[in-house]
Parts: structure tokens; sequence; C-alpha cells
């Protein structure tokens, strides 16, 4: 990683294939020089992917099965990252754990950073009174602390992972409705949109086509927050016992209880579940860093 | 500004009227209610006379717009009324937790200040060095660590090195006193989750302040304070600091904000008896008043939050001015 030059190597390749589009690897390593944090982040974020895919080849005992025999054992060449208090392999809880981040993650981030998208462009788009409805209900959710209102949902909808998810989703819709909507706010006066309105577009055909395809740079860098923010969320919940429930491995729910009370004599079961979600939020944040330099210098959330 | 700060008070009643809506439904959403749990921890059949004498006696067989008034016109008049689990006023049962919730809130912050202030500056200072590589790894963990497990690495380093030094196990204090009664009990109690929590949020505004003095340090006047041979230290605490502390300020105080009501996992973790705790349990409980009331203070404080924040801002940028 010497020293940064704008116009890298891909760019002299791609000269004489005719001017047209970088190809898609050419993008991807220009990225990751101009990155190198945030390739890292990735990274990481790739190999959780592949773990989490690849969850039952990788492991080698069920991650929910107890086994009174081998109880809170130390690492070893059986149990890489040690036993629980229930004999659970950490090492397999780990890896099928983050299976349930990554759902949780994914789901929350998308499906929230979506709702709140469209609600966002809408309400830049109509303005008026919807507008101020939006954002006035849009205010009174933001003051809300985050872990508060997922508390709220999951009282309301009960616990477990779907619940946790939809509990996770709900409060992520203003905060991604409002930055959208302040982009959105500026797209609006530009004059491709006037040029579609005096084509006599349809509100859906410009907010779809012409509106929705210039604010997915922030809807990109924010959903990209979104999964690290729900993981740690997901995380907390669980912790607190209102989010995933036993037997399925979750990180949160693994620092439950036993980490605490067995942590003087077997440490183990409660630094690695710890390290599993930090690695994972730093991975998506430095990673959403990265896109957001990328996509837009300026930008700042 | 007299009149600035009255209209910004002004405009905070739609949202705290907002939340009021939003809590009091969100409470009558939940499946339950405070009576039928207290049958059901109680035991044996549930009798639907005593159900009806329990809801007659807690209000909530009342229309809901008759409980909504009531709700209203007790925080108008500052008057929660009573838990509907314990009983007791909710003043009486929020004013400790509040004390002890502040008390962390406020360290946290001070610990946060003391991190990220020189650390953000030094790392803009030098900028892509090794200090700065440091410092941002430093702060990009301190976001990505949960900060509950924080709270645990901590007690465990506490158990382990006490053991160590003291040949037996040292735990902090788990009842609150005040700081004014015993300084030594209420601090060696406090600091720990204070520190869990400061690190997180220090994160947070190291990047901030990191980012808006890079930012500040490539404009014109800082050139020019540089040409005409200041020193540097001087350029980076008069000209720069100054203009770059604004969101810094903005960050930080929305955090603290979010702290005093936030703050339900670290609690759990340091056993706390703070405001955070006093929520889930009035939730589980489904005692409305005490959630209520709960959220209505951390909204209000929240709004006065924002407030200073604002009036902060015209201190540190003279170029701002309300009317």
């Amino acid at each position: 990683m010497a020293t940064m030059t704008r116009p890298a190597a891909p760019a002299a390749s791609g000269a004489d294939q005719a001017p047209s589009r970088p190809s898609w690897l050419a993008t991807f390593w220009r990225f990751c020089r101009q990155n190198p944090l945030g390739a890292v982040g990735g990274l990481v974020v790739l190999l959780m992917i592949l773990m989490a895919a690849l969850a039952d080849v990788v492991t080698f005992y069920d991650p929910t099965r107890n086994n009174f025999g081998a109880m809170l054992e130390p690492p070893s060449a059986d149990y890489w990252l040690g036993t629980d208090q229930f004999g659970r392999d950490l090492y397999s809880r780990i890896v099928y754990g983050a299976r349930t981040a990554l759902l949780v993650g994914f789901v929350s981030a998308s499906v929230g950073g979506t709702v709140g998208l469209i609600l966002g462009v809408a309400s830049a788009h109509f303005r008026g009174r919807l507008d101020l409805i939006l954002t006035g209900v849009m205010d009174v959710l933001m003051a809300f602390p985050l872990i508060i209102l997922a508390l709220a949902m999951v009282s309301i909808f009960g616990t477990g992972t779907s619940n946790v998810i939809m509990a996770i989703t709900i409060p992520f819709i203003p905060r991604c409705a409002r930055v959208v909507r302040s982009s959105a706010l500026a797209v609006r006066e530009m004059p491709y949109i006037d040029a579609a309105r005096a084509c006599g577009f349809g509100h859906a055909r410009i907010i779809l086509r012409h509106m929705v395809p210039n604010v997915f740079a922030p809807y990109l860098v924010i959903m990209t927050a979104a999964v690290g923010q729900a993981i740690l969320l997901e995380s907390s919940l669980s912790f607190l016992g209102l989010g995933v429930q036993e037997p399925v491995a979750a990180w949160g729910l693994m620092l439950r209880g036993g980490a605490q009370d067995y942590a003087e004599s077997a440490p183990w079961v409660a630094v690695y579940p710890g390290i599993a979600i930090s690695l994972a939020v730093f991975g998506f944040n430095l990673f959403g860093d990265a896109l957001r330099d990328w996509l837009d210098p300026k930008m700042k959330i | 500004m007299l009149v600035y700060v009255i209209k910004r008070i002004l405009l905070m009643i739609p949202t705290l009227f907002g939340a009021a809506v939003l809590v009091f439904l969100l409470m009558r959403a939940i499946p339950g209610d405070a009576c039928m749990l207290r049958m059901a921890t109680g035991g044996g059949s549930i009798d639907s006379h005593v159900l009806q004498a329990c809801r007659a006696e807690l209000g909530t067989d009342q229309p809901m717009l008759v409980q909504f008034l009531d709700f209203l016109k007790g925080l108008v008049t500052l008057d929660f009324g009573n838990s509907m689990w314990s009983g007791r006023p909710i003043i009486h049962e929020v004013g400790l937790r509040f004390q002890l919730s502040l008390q962390v809130a406020i360290m946290a912050t001070l610990t946060a200040i003391l991190i990220s202030i020189p650390l953000g500056t030094i790392s803009a200072v030098r900028h892509n060095t090794w200090i700065d590589y440091v410092v941002r790894s430093f702060s990009i963990a301190g976001v990505a660590m949960p900060s509950f497990w924080l709270g645990i690495l901590i007690i465990l380093g506490i158990l382990i090195t006490s053991k160590a030094w003291f040949g037996s196990p040292w735990m902090p204090p788990i009842t609150y006193v005040p700081i004014w009664v015993d300084p030594l009990t209420n601090l060696s109690m406090l600091i720990w989750p204070a520190l869990a929590t400061g690190y997180r949020y220090s994160a947070v505004a190291t990047r901030m302040t990191r980012s808006a003095m890079l930012e500040v340090l490539r404009e014109d006047y800082v050139r020019t304070a540089r040409a005409k041979g200041l020193f540097q230290k001087l350029i980076v605490r008069r000209h720069a600091l100054r203009n770059a502390l604004l969101p810094v300020v903005t960050v930080i105080g929305i955090e603290f904000a979010f702290l005093m009501g936030g703050l339900v996992v670290t609690e759990q973790v340091f056993n706390l008896n703070g405001l955070g705790k006093l929520f889930v349990e009035s939730v589980q409980n489904h005692d409305y008043n005490m959630t209520q009331a709960l959220v209505m203070i951390v909204v209000a404080i929240f709004a006065v939050t924002n407030l200073a924040i604002d009036i902060l801002y015209g201190w540190l940028d003279p170029r701002i001015r309300y009317t």
C-alpha cells in the first residue's frame, strides 16, 4: 500500500478496450486499493457469509445438543473454543450464530431500509400535508432511544427470531426515511425531474424511475450501517432474554446467564461470542464507511 | 434569544404530545394487562369479578379516551400518579434511579469528552500516520464492541486482578448511595459502567472530532494563520478546534440524552437499579403509568438536550444568531 495514485492500473488497461464502463473486476480492484480498510471489512463480511452458508460443513457438533459429560471444557483439539455450561461446543454455536445474526441483520436492514426509502422519497416528492405528517411521526419515533423502541416492539410481538426481526425493522424505518428524504429533496429540484413532470409522467413513474435511482447511494450506505446496528441490537435483546430464545445459537444469548456466572473459571464462554459480535459489526461498519467514501465522498450520516 | 428559547420550548409540545400518543397506544397494544398479570402470578384461576375490581381500581376499565385525557392531565400537572405494579407514587420510585442514571450518564460523557477530543484532534493533525491508524482502529473497535460485553470483560478483569493482587476477589458494591453520602462507595460502583459506556460513546465522538478537524484544517483561515507564523499548537487550539467542535457537541449531546434511558443492557450487566432496568420491568409488568412516565421523561430530556445543543452553538460560533 504505497502511494495512492488516482488513474491507477485498471484505467490504463481499460483504455484499449474502448471507453465503455470499466469491468466489474476492475471496479472491484480500484475499490480495494482506494479503501484498504473497507476491503478488510468486506472480507470479514464475506467470511461471515461463508461461515453462515457452510455451517453444516465446517462444524463437527450439533450446536443445540447438550453434553453433560463435557461441561465448561477449556479450548482443546476436540472443542476448538471450549464448551459452555451445558457442554455445547462454542465453536459450532458461534458458526451457527452467524446465521442468526446475518438473518436478523440483513432482513431487518433491507426491509426497514426499503420501507424508509419509499416513505422518504414519497414524502419529498409529494411535500404538503403528507410530508408534514410523515416527518412529524418520524421525528417522534426518532426521539426514542433505539433499544427502548425495540423493547416496546418485542413486548407487543413477543420474543423469538421472527418477532425480533420485526422489532428491529420498525425502529429503522424513520432513520432511513429521514436520510433518504433529505437527499430526495435535492433530487426533486433537478431539471430532469421537471422534464419528467413536463412529459406528463405519473407519480409512480417519476418516483420509481427518476427519483429512487438517484437516492440509491445514501440508501445503500445507511443500509450497510444498519446491518451492523441490527446485529448489535439483536445481541443486546437476546442478552436481555427478550430476543432470540434458547436453544437457537445466537451470540447475544451465549453471553447471557452462564457466561457471567462462570466468567472467572471459564472465561472462554464470555470472551468468544463477544469477539464474534464485535468482528461482525466491525466488518459491516468498515465496509459501510468505505462504501460511503466510494459512492459519495461529501455525504455525512 | 429569549424569544427563540420560548419558541423552541413551544415547539417541543407537538413532539411530546406525539410521544405521549405513541407510548399510550403501544402500551395498550401489548397483549394482557397489569391485572391479569397480578392474578396469574398469584396462581389459581382468574376470577372475573376480582379482575373487574382490579381494573376499576387501576382505571383501566375506563374508555381509552378518558384514560388518555387522564394521562395528559397528569403530564401537564407533573403528577404521574402511582405505579400500577407496586402501588407507590411514581415520583418516589423514579427518584433514586434517576439520580443513578444521571450520574452514570454524566460520568460516561466526561469519559467520552476526555478521550475523544484529544484523540480526535491528534488523529486529524497527524492524518495518515501510525497515530491516526491507531486512533481510528481504537474508535472503530469501540463502535463495534457491544458495551455489555465490555462490561462483562471489565468485571472479569476486576475479579482476576483483585484476586492476583489482594488474594481475594473484590466486586464493586451493588447498592446505590448518593455521591454526597459516601463518595468512595458511590464512585467505586459507578465508575465501571461509566467506563464501559464512555468508551463506546467516545468512539463515536472521536470519529466526529477527527472528520470535523480534517475539514477545518483545510480551511483558508488555518492556512493564513500558518502563513502568519503561528505555532501549530495555537492554530489547532484556537483556530481549528473551536470551529470543529460544532458537530462534536451535537453528537455528544444526543448520546447523552440517549444514555439516560438507553442504558438498559449495561445496567443489566452491572446489576444497577437505573431507569433502563425500571423501564424493562415496567413494560413486562404492563405498568402503563410507569412506562408512560419513563418514556415521557426520556423524550423530554432528549428535547431539552437538543435545545441546549442549539444554544451552545451560538456560544461556540458567534456567527450563529437566534432570533
